[in-house]
């Protein structure tokens, strides 16, 4: 039973809500603004909010001079390659630990999860070293297989959570009504299987796409993805604000947007499911 | 439905995950562990004679290492306090009835898709720049003088950026744990007459206790290692004053090209990381029981 919500009570929480929420949003649209100002107007004081020439020239310049197509592709190949695979790997282990769990299931588990506990720099040079004999470094395919390892044990726990929920009745239901086990995959199973794994997919993309240890330790000039093209910002380039704040958006804008749709996941998956 | 047959090939299918899983543990691991046994600097090509545990000595009697530990600790610890105090306010705030809850939360959470490096510089040329940023227009206008962040607070101001990042976590995770508060007895206490303040801290806080837990626990793991934040801000000084241990390590590794000595700093690394992870593994396992 909710008692009614005075108006007056409700208008103050709008209230204030909302300029807490412009607050904490303000530099992501502050950067969007400065995006479309020319560098003079940028730095301009006083600053200008809404009533300057806008102008794209920032994004055509930051495109043409730095070869931005060829850092977003990394971007792209780099997290929805190691996604992929990821889940090529995490799919079978996950299904199989929440439908036929056995004595070990839960200290696999755990185990799996404390690999996601090593600090990355504990690893660093081993891996650098690694890379660098066997011609890794700076490659698409070396940041592909440390993302998919670091990113595997989020995976399996993410589509775990997932798949336990699938009522394991409906399995047998379908058994009984005479399906083949081939059928029962296709037919009964997949489709209960698929949010899960499309949820999973989101947020591990999420987080390979911001990954910015590894991703600027192992790339030089080849494979370097978005966030190491932004890292080379700060470098006194950093000072054309305009331009700097063009190539932040380009490089934050897919993922913010893929990141509204997974809030809800975003939760789950990264507290293992402890918090629901 | 576990027969014999389901079950081997249950192994089967866990095996890939678990191989390359213990590969990757185990490989680069005891490289390290044997790397830090070692004067090894890739500057010097030669023998690398084992130097027992010299390295080790060496790292942690170095001042910059007490720094940058101090350093971790302080980063970790202030962006905790900050992004749970915060976090707790602006969830009791979006739980309240309001008109476009959605768009708020939406706007709340954004800072934690923004990548590291655009976060760290933005914040650091378009606000923290003590000439053109908006935070020194700020002062001019207030007739203040314009501080210059990054070189007198280069540590207060990185813990302000890497809590923008992690606020909207916090934030989203006290949400859904708040949601699931029971409305009925906190509105059963209400009419017993306790006060709002009672009310939070006697049923809101406790109610709350696991996930502020779980939320300390998973941002301690991912803030002992923030890099790129450091990496592009300050390089970790002026000095070693916005140093922490992952910097330290990675500066010690790739830059002084120092692998025995930057080895030795990265188990020490793992050994404070083990320390935090043990706590939150019994958390996570309480939870797989139940």
């Amino acid at each position: 039973m909710a008692r009614a919500v005075t108006t007056n009570r409700k208008i103050t929480m709008t209230v204030i809500a909302w300029s807490i929420g412009f607050l904490i949003f303000f530099p992501i649209l502050w950067t969007v603004l400065t995006s479309f100002k020319s560098e003079a107007e940028a730095i301009a004081s006083p600053p200008s909010f809404v009533f300057f020439d806008w102008t794209i020239e920032n994004y055509g310049i930051v495109m043409e001079r730095s070869n931005y197509f060829r850092f977003f592709m990394n971007s792209v190949v780099i997290s929805v390659g190691s996604t992929l695979i990821g889940l090529i790997i995490a799919v079978p282990a996950a299904w199989s630990m929440a439908f036929v769990p056995g004595k070990g299931t839960k200290n696999i588990l755990m185990w799996m999860l404390s690999t996601k506990m090593l600090p990355p720099v504990g690893v660093l040079i081993p891996i650098y070293l690694i890379f660098k004999n066997v011609g890794l470094l700076d490659t698409r395919t070396g940041l592909v297989i440390v993302l998919t390892l670091i990113n595997l044990p989020i995976i399996i726990w993410m589509l775990y959570t997932y798949f336990k929920e699938i009522p394991v009745d409906i399995l047998e239901a379908a058994r009984m009504d005479g399906a083949s086990l081939r059928n029962e995959i296709i037919y009964v199973l997949t489709p209960m299987a698929v949010p899960g794994i499309a949820s999973t997919m989101l947020l591990n993309i999420i987080l390979a796409w911001n990954e910015a240890f590894w991703t600027l330790n192992l790339t030089a000039a080849n494979a370097a993805p978005l966030t190491a093209f932004i890292a080379s910002y700060s470098s006194p380039e950093g000072l054309f604000y305009a331009k700097l704040s063009a190539a932040s958006t380009m490089a934050i804008a897919p993922i913010l947007i893929m990141g509204w749709f997974s809030q809800k996941q975003l939760v789950r998956g990264l507290t293992f499911g402890a918090v629901k | 439905m576990s027969t014999q047959h389901s079950r081997s090939a249950a192994r089967l299918m866990i095996s890939p995950s678990v191989i390359l899983l213990l590969a990757w543990m185990i490989i680069p691991l005891s490289l390290t562990l044997y790397f830090s046994f070692l004067r090894y600097n890739l500057l010097m090509p030669g023998a690398n004679p084992f130097v027992g545990f010299e390295n080790y000595t060496y790292f942690l009697t170095d001042p910059a290492f007490f720094s940058a530990l101090t350093n971790t600790l302080v980063l970790v610890g202030g962006v905790l306090i900050i992004t749970i105090v915060g976090g707790v306010l602006l969830a009791l705030l979006l739980d309240q009835p309001m008109w476009g809850q959605g768009i708020v939360r939406i706007l709340v959470i954004a800072p934690f898709f923004v990548m590291p490096t655009v976060s760290a510089l933005v914040w650091k040329n378009m606000f923290m720049n003590p000439v053109n940023g908006l935070f020194a227009y700020m002062a001019k206008f207030l007739g203040l003088q314009p501080f210059d962040f990054l070189a007198h607070a280069p540590l207060a101001s990185i813990i302000l950026i890497v809590s923008w990042q992690w606020l909207p976590f916090a934030t989203l995770i006290l949400l859904t744990a708040m949601q699931s508060l029971d409305s009925e007895r906190m509105e059963a206490a209400e009419m017993d007459g306790a006060g709002p303040l009672a009310r939070f801290f006697y049923m809101v806080v406790p109610h709350l206790s696991r996930a502020i837990t779980v939320v300390i626990l998973i941002q301690t793991i991912f803030l002992l290692s923030v890099f790129a934040e450091i990496l592009v801000t300050t390089n970790g000084g002026p000095g070693t004053s916005s140093t922490n241990l992952t910097y330290l390590v990675y500066a010690q590794s790739l830059l002084n090209f120092d692998v025995g000595g930057g080895s030795a700093g990265g188990v020490v690394a793992i050994i404070l990381a083990n320390i935090v992870a043990i706590f939150l593994m019994r958390m996570i396992g309480k939870n797989l029981d139940a």
